[in-house]
């Protein structure tokens, strides 16, 4: 690890997919994430990178799949609209089981919607990133560092599942700025690329990169095969924190910049004699059920915080199934809940107050 | 006796799911002479469309990548830029290039990407079952012009080679037929010439094809070059549209 | 002396070796269909065959093999 550099959220995203080995970044302008690209497009030509501002975010994706084709490490950012534009492309990418890291630094929707901060893409990024049968990895950071480190899991973990991988970030975490350190180039660890269309070189026989599959029972065979490496990656790569959480009566679910909200009205919350903890997911896809589930024996009721008009809350109340109260507290369009607000549904939560 | 013509080597042994007499067939056998005489098989991958050429990744022997419709020159840019010194080529058809990918056809272009484009326009969409394509030509009757096509509301083709030859990152742009051996063997000097450049890293190069569409145009295989060269010919000229090294 | 011979198994019939051949001596087969149905081209008289190939360059399939 590098010794500790203070650093903006994007910029963050953008060096350390640098030194995770990312030397091929493709995208297009667009309000919040316009850091991340600004940054490669300084870096990439002096380490012998590419920076290609797209003519759009569907030729951007395509682009993408192109050098993930090739087998070599490659990302593309930017920000809900422009993922909308990715979506078919990151369908490809999953179809033909290519690699590849996609930042979504999210913005308020729907339409233009608008450019502060949102997390009102968690439908998109965990149940329909595009059309078809498909998971993409999903990791939600909450703060700067986790940022670096999550950039560097993204691109191993894509590499040993062959899955696209997003970090799902908003327009507070881009625009934060923590002390972070960065880990070498050293530590990235190689995986098999055999399947990369590299040119055979006569000593072997072509390699095809694809997602067509017209024979209904070939496809179903090769989907059912993909969900057999998500069923992997669910059971092994889930990853969440818990805060707070042993002596818990109430549980606050909450990801990315709204966790950080949460803990400081967590600690409101227990200053006031109100036993309640964090449940945070970091991998949004596979969510976190276990956690939820353990939670379900301990708590009075679980209360998810979202950006959004609350989307992850239905995958929380998917793995409570009943058991316990679900509510839902969250603001859109831009608006970041306080801790007094969070304070005040938490103590609504079974007449609590 | 010694062999003078077989199937070239880059052809893989697969049965081409082409209609009897398409010129698709055509134009992946001059494409794979291509790469066996250049000697790139090793070196080349090849980029196939959505629409009737398809399944061309199971034709070629070179490593294929199968692109989204219309995105095989950004699926190409991605490979290019990421392997400078394999040789990429698309094969794409006039819906793929000229209608859904117009932007990634027209941007590729204009940078300049040093990737070699095997455009072939046979005036209809023949994969969905003969609907209009951006080339249809005025008057043509396809399924979605059944009266023929109206230019006052289904607007005129587009003449690809004329438009991208005013881009300054397109270095050869030229217009060949495969209606008959001799323009056959023309079409073949164009291909060797793009994908040459390619290795000289002379940049954006695109043959543009007249093709055949003989189930599509409800005319034999004989009679569908006939009415190519009777209809298509006069509309979109054969010629080089561009050819930087020539200008110099 | 020169020899074209046809793939049958891969010939589709479509008659364009048949329009080029300067020769005339391509036909398609009367009579009999390969296994996907198609009338194969086949040759009338090899004798006159001048390999000069133009069938094989028309045919779409890379059905035809030109000896010389």
């Amino acid at each position: 690890m590098s010794e500790r550099v203070l650093v903006k959220g994007n910029e963050a995203l953008a060096e350390a997919a640098i030194r995770a080995g990312c030397r091929h970044f493709f995208g297009y302008p667009i309000t919040p994430q316009t850091e991340v690209a600004a940054y490669m497009a300084r870096k990439m030509p002096k380490i012998g990178g590419t920076y290609l501002q797209a003519e759009s975010e569907v030729a951007a994706i395509n682009m993408v799949y192109g050098a993930a084709a090739a087998g070599v490490r490659v990302m593309t950012s930017s920000s809900s609209p422009g993922i909308s534009l990715k979506s078919e492309g990151i369908s490809y990418l999953a179809g033909s089981d290519l690699p590849c890291l996609i930042i979504n630094v999210q913005r308020g929707g729907p339409g233009l919607g608008g450019i502060q901060p949102s997390q009102a893409d968690y439908w998109q990024a965990t149940r329909a990133p595009g059309h078809g049968d498909l998971h993409v990895l999903v990791y939600a950071p909450n703060n700067v560092q986790e940022m670096v480190n999550l950039v560097f899991q993204a691109y191993d973990k894509a590499e040993e599942y062959r899955v696209p991988a997003m970090i799902l970030a908003d327009g507070l975490l881009g625009q934060m700025m923590e002390p972070v350190s960065f880990p070498e180039e050293g530590e990235i660890k190689q995986h098999d690329k055999s399947w990369a269309v590299t040119g055979h070189k006569n000593q072997r026989k072509h390699n095809i990169v694809n997602s067509l599959y017209l024979k209904a029972d070939e496809l179903e065979q090769t989907v059912i095969e993909r969900f057999q490496r998500y069923a992997k990656i669910e059971a092994e790569e889930t990853m969440v924190e818990e805060y707070l959480m042993e002596d818990a009566e109430y549980a606050i679910v909450a990801f990315g910049a709204t966790s950080r909200i949460a803990k400081a009205a967590i600690q409101q919350l227990r200053e006031q004699g109100l036993k309640v903890g964090l449940i945070r997911p970091i991998t949004l896809w596979p969510f976190p059920k276990q956690a939820i589930i353990d939670a379900c024996d301990k708590v009075k009721g679980f209360l998810t915080v979202e950006m959004s008009m609350g989307q992850m809350v239905d995958d929380v109340r998917l793995a409570v199934n009943g058991r316990k109260p679900v509510e839902f507290f969250g603001h859109t369009g831009g608006i970041v809940p306080t801790p007094a607000e969070i304070v005040e549904a938490v103590k609504e939560m079974g007449g609590a107050k | 006796m010694a062999i003078v013509y077989q199937k070239p080597k880059a052809l893989s042994d697969d049965v081409l799911h082409y209609c009897p007499g398409c010129t698709h067939g055509v134009i992946h056998k001059l494409v794979a002479e291509v790469i066996d005489e250049l000697g790139i098989e090793g070196k080349t991958v090849g980029i196939a469309p959505v629409g009737c050429s398809v399944f061309a990744y199971n034709y070629f022997n070179c490593d294929m990548v199968e692109a989204a419709h219309g995105r095989a020159p950004a699926v190409a840019t991605g490979l290019k830029r990421s392997m400078p010194d394999n040789v990429i080529f698309t094969y794409q058809g006039d819906g793929d290039l000229a209608a859904i990918g117009t932007a990634e056809t027209v941007h590729s272009a204009t940078r300049g990407e040093n990737i070699t484009i095997i455009f072939v326009n046979n005036a209809i969409y023949g994969m969905t079952g003969g609907q209009m394509a951006p080339t249809t030509l005025p008057n043509q009757v396809t399924q979605t012009t059944p009266y023929g096509r109206d230019v006052a509301t289904a607007g005129y083709p587009v003449h690809v080679c004329e438009m991208l030859s005013t881009l300054d990152g397109v270095a050869y742009a030229e217009r060949v037929s495969v209606d008959s051996v001799p323009n056959i063997r023309k079409a073949k000097a164009a291909i060797k010439k793009a994908f040459q450049n390619q290795i000289d890293k002379k940049g954006f190069s695109i043959v543009e094809i007249l093709s055949s569409c003989p189930t599509n145009w409800g005319l034999s295989p004989v009679d569908a070059l006939q009415w190519l060269r009777d209809n298509m010919m006069p509309y979109y000229p054969l010629g080089v549209y561009k050819d930087k090294e020539a200008e110099k | 002396m020169a020899k074209m011979t046809v793939n049958e198994g891969i010939c589709k019939g479509c008659g364009l070796c048949v329009s080029v051949c300067p020769k005339k001596i391509i036909v398609l087969a009367k009579g009999r269909l390969n296994a996907k149905g198609y009338s194969p081209a086949e040759v009338t008289d090899q004798s006159a065959c001048i390999g000069c190939a133009m069938c094989g360059i028309m045919c779409p399939d890379s059905a035809i093999t030109v000896e010389k």
